[in-house]
């Protein structure tokens, strides 16, 4: 982590990049779900070096009740990056930036959750970002979900999201914090695999038409990497690895 | 048919083909997807998940026990473990004639009165009304509440309530199960009480086992009737 260091190589000619991956690789990824007794669903997610809490509390009561709806329950997303999450110590007040992905992370979620079937309720997702490395947004919605799926809150299919980028002229999978900082696009794709839909997608810099098209295909396939783990979380909770 | 029954998690396909949706799950094109994580079952027209988690979320006729949480002058509300608070009207335990200024909401149930009803009417426009004149159903005078998750509640009960007659038998505690996952036991003797107490917990904790009935047969010392 750290500053632009100028003289980094971020893919050499044998196409390895600065942290040693492939091109297609993602980073490594645990999750786990479930570990918090008084939230009614959690998740924990190790993305690389991102670490990311996700506490899940509904459907509930909303308050303040003007802000309910007789036709649907709603859902409110709290993304948080904790003082101690990042370099230099980052002010805990929601910043501008925190605030932006806690709305993106609400609307990438809202597809999948079956909210109607609550109406007048509240459905609550905390997220904690205990350590951040580029791609928390992603490793979030990727968490949120496990946790919304452990809360029991009804659902058309998880979100399992990543990131892909172009480097040094190349499209990669899973940017990370260096990438980001001196790569040339960065595309968060939030992506239900099994109703094969795109919830999120984000793009910051500069793609041809080819390239933009090549970019979303490789973070799809990613995404289905993410879903595999996501889906082996659940397992491991709920049916202690006898699942299929 | 060997898969009739399947781990699920949201968004996995079931199974496809011209079934019936029920329970935790919905037809997407020709699909059935579950929305929950649980036990997919395949009837012969008809898929349903059985859910492993989740919130209680009232039905007409279930038996739940609610929590006095306060009251107006025309009825109490209760907290059921649901999403929704529990409304009991006055009329309900009054009576026709009942009226605000001779009859005193606090004299029948006060705050924190543990109470056994059944949904009355639920949809989605209103909160759920409840009831309680009917046989058994009112308040619990006294017993000893126990939370399970709702998702177990079936299990607790067993096969046409074998597991619950069971440990009414084994302990000689009366038992009364809600819907919502809330449990009132009652027994003469402490050693009983803590004996029910310590069997539904275990049948909380260990609901994916197989032959839990007899595991709990053995911690009871329960002998076989024949």
């Amino acid at each position: 982590m750290g500053g632009r260091d100028a003289t980094m190589v971020l893919l050499d000619k044998n196409g390895i990049r600065c942290d040693g991956r492939k091109i297609d690789e993602p980073r490594k990824i645990m999750i786990r779900a479930g570990g918090l007794k008084n939230a009614d669903g959690s998740a924990y997610i190790e993305f690389g070096d991102n670490k990311i809490l996700v506490g899940v509390f509904g459907p509930r009561d909303v308050h303040p009740k003007h802000m309910s709806n007789t036709d649907t329950g709603i859902l409110r997303v709290r993304y948080h990056m904790e003082p101690f999450s990042v370099d230099e110590r980052k002010r805990p007040a929601p910043s501008r930036r925190e605030i932006e992905i806690s709305k993106v992370i609400k609307e990438a979620l809202e597809p999948a959750v079956m909210l109607e079937k609550f109406p007048r309720t509240a459905v609550d997702v905390f997220i904690e970002v205990l350590q951040a490395d580029g791609g928390t947004r992603c490793a979030a919605l990727t968490a949120a979900s496990v946790a919304l799926a452990d809360a029991g809150i009804p659902m058309r299919d998880m979100v399992a999201a990543i990131a892909s980028g172009k480097v040094a002229d190349t499209i990669i999978l899973d940017v990370n914090n260096e990438e980001d900082q001196a790569g040339q696009a960065d595309m968060p794709i939030g992506y239900m695999p099994s109703l094969k839909k795109i919830t999120l997608l984000q793009l910051d810099g500069v793609l041809t038409p080819e390239e933009y098209k090549k970019c979303v295909d490789v973070g799809v396939k990613g995404c289905e990497i993410v879903y595999e783990l996501q889906k082996k979380a659940l397992h491991d909770k709920y049916f202690g690895n006898r699942g299929d | 048919m060997a898969d009739r029954r399947k781990y699920v998690i949201p968004g996995d396909i079931v199974t496809s083909g011209p079934f019936r949706p029920e329970q935790n799950v919905i037809l997407e094109g020709n699909n059935i997807i579950a929305t929950a994580v649980g036990i997919s079952e395949i009837y012969e027209d008809s898929v349903k998940v059985i859910p492993l988690t989740g919130k209680y979320l009232p039905k007409i006729n279930d038996l739940v026990i609610g929590k006095v949480v306060s009251h107006t002058s025309l009825s109490w509300e209760l907290d059921i473990n649901s999403c929704y608070v529990g409304f009991l009207p006055a009329m309900d335990v009054f009576g026709r004639d009942f009226s605000t200024h001779a009859d005193e909401l606090s004299s029948k149930l006060k705050t924190g009165d543990l109470v056994a009803a059944r949904i009355a009417n639920f949809d989605r426009t209103r909160d759920p009304l409840i009831t309680i004149s009917d046989r058994d159903l009112g308040k619990i005078d006294d017993g000893v509440l126990v939370k399970i998750s709702t998702s177990k509640v079936p299990r607790l009960i067993g096969k046409k309530g074998s597991m619950i007659q069971m440990i009414e038998i084994g302990t000689n505690a009366a038992i009364t199960i809600g819907q919502n996952g809330w449990v009132v036991v009652s027994c003469e003797t402490p050693e009983g009480l803590s004996k029910a107490k310590k069997a539904i917990e275990m049948v909380n904790e260990k609901a994916h086992i197989a032959n839990l009935t007899d595991l709990i047969k053995d911690m009871l010392d329960v002998k076989d009737e024949s």
